[in-house]
């Protein structure tokens, strides 16, 4: 699990790469919320189309982080969520607190 | 009239692996591509596949982020899979760590039992979602057994 991050204007994109399970989230998400903080964003994108496998502990990741972006008063959306991560959430529900955005409607 | 009974034939096991391994977490994707492996020889579709890595990844981190929380990094797990000639595909986790006093709780849909690590508690709910049966057997500080079934469309 890697990820890269950018920043334009208020919003900060989290583009996150490979497999999203205990080992990957628990070596990302510190790493995670410190360029969170440091940046103070309005909006945190996760961008998750390269995520090729998501399973609980990936959901536990996602909630994490929305939870730190509410810490500095940011809003998170998920971007083009990969197959895998759409239907664990959808499953979890966490598609309906969670905006999801995505270039093409399915 | 006949005295022979027309008996259900029993399923049979046509395929079989173990795989023990240490109870670290780089070693989940490690057991969930090997499942996926055997699984395949069911010519499974790509959305079955990914169900059957997403359950077993789901009982495996469990060995390594609940059974064995207080093992400092000791302990294993042990991944027995069988094939039956009927198109089912069976895997079984299990670990000798701490067990479970209440199955049934820790079954329940966001139930936690590390609300400090940032779990979302839904590993069961997961395992019996993408699985046709799931069957939990534990024994506090014996250990966890599960098992995972499931059919898939071809046959042996």
């Amino acid at each position: 699990m890697r990820f890269t991050h950018k920043t334009t204007k208020d919003t900060l994109t989290l583009s996150l790469t490979g497999e999203l399970d205990h080992h990957g989230a628990a070596a990302t998400r510190k790493a995670m919320d410190a360029v969170i903080l440091e940046q103070q964003p309005k909006k945190v994108v996760l961008e998750l189309k390269d995520v090729h496998f998501c399973d609980s502990s990936g959901l536990g990741l996602l909630m994490g982080r929305y939870k730190t972006a509410l810490t500095v008063g940011a809003v998170l959306t998920v971007k083009e969520p990969s197959p895998p991560v759409a239907r664990i959430m959808k499953l979890a529900g966490l598609d309906k607190l969670i905006k999801t955005e995505r270039s093409v409607e399915v | 009239m006949s005295a022979v009974k027309e008996r259900k034939k029993a399923a049979k096991a046509v395929e079989s692996f173990t795989l023990t391994l240490a109870a670290k977490s780089s070693n989940e994707g490690f057991a969930r591509t090997i499942a996926a492996a055997f699984a395949a020889r069911l010519d499974p579709t790509v959305e079955e596949l990914a169900d059957i890595k997403t359950a077993v990844s789901e009982a495996v981190t469990n060995c390594v982020v609940h059974a064995y929380k207080n093992s400092r990094g000791k302990g294993e797990i042990r991944i027995k899979g069988q094939i039956f000639d009927d198109g089912r595909v069976v895997f079984e986790i299990k670990d000798k760590g701490c067990g479970m006093e209440d199955v049934e709780k820790c079954l329940q849909p966001l139930y936690t039992g590390d609300p400090e690590g940032e779990r979302s508690g839904m590993g069961f709910t997961v395992m019996e979602s993408f699985c046709d049966k799931l069957k939990v057997r534990s024994k506090p500080e014996k250990g966890t057994t599960v098992v995972l079934t499931k059919r898939l469309g071809g046959n042996v």
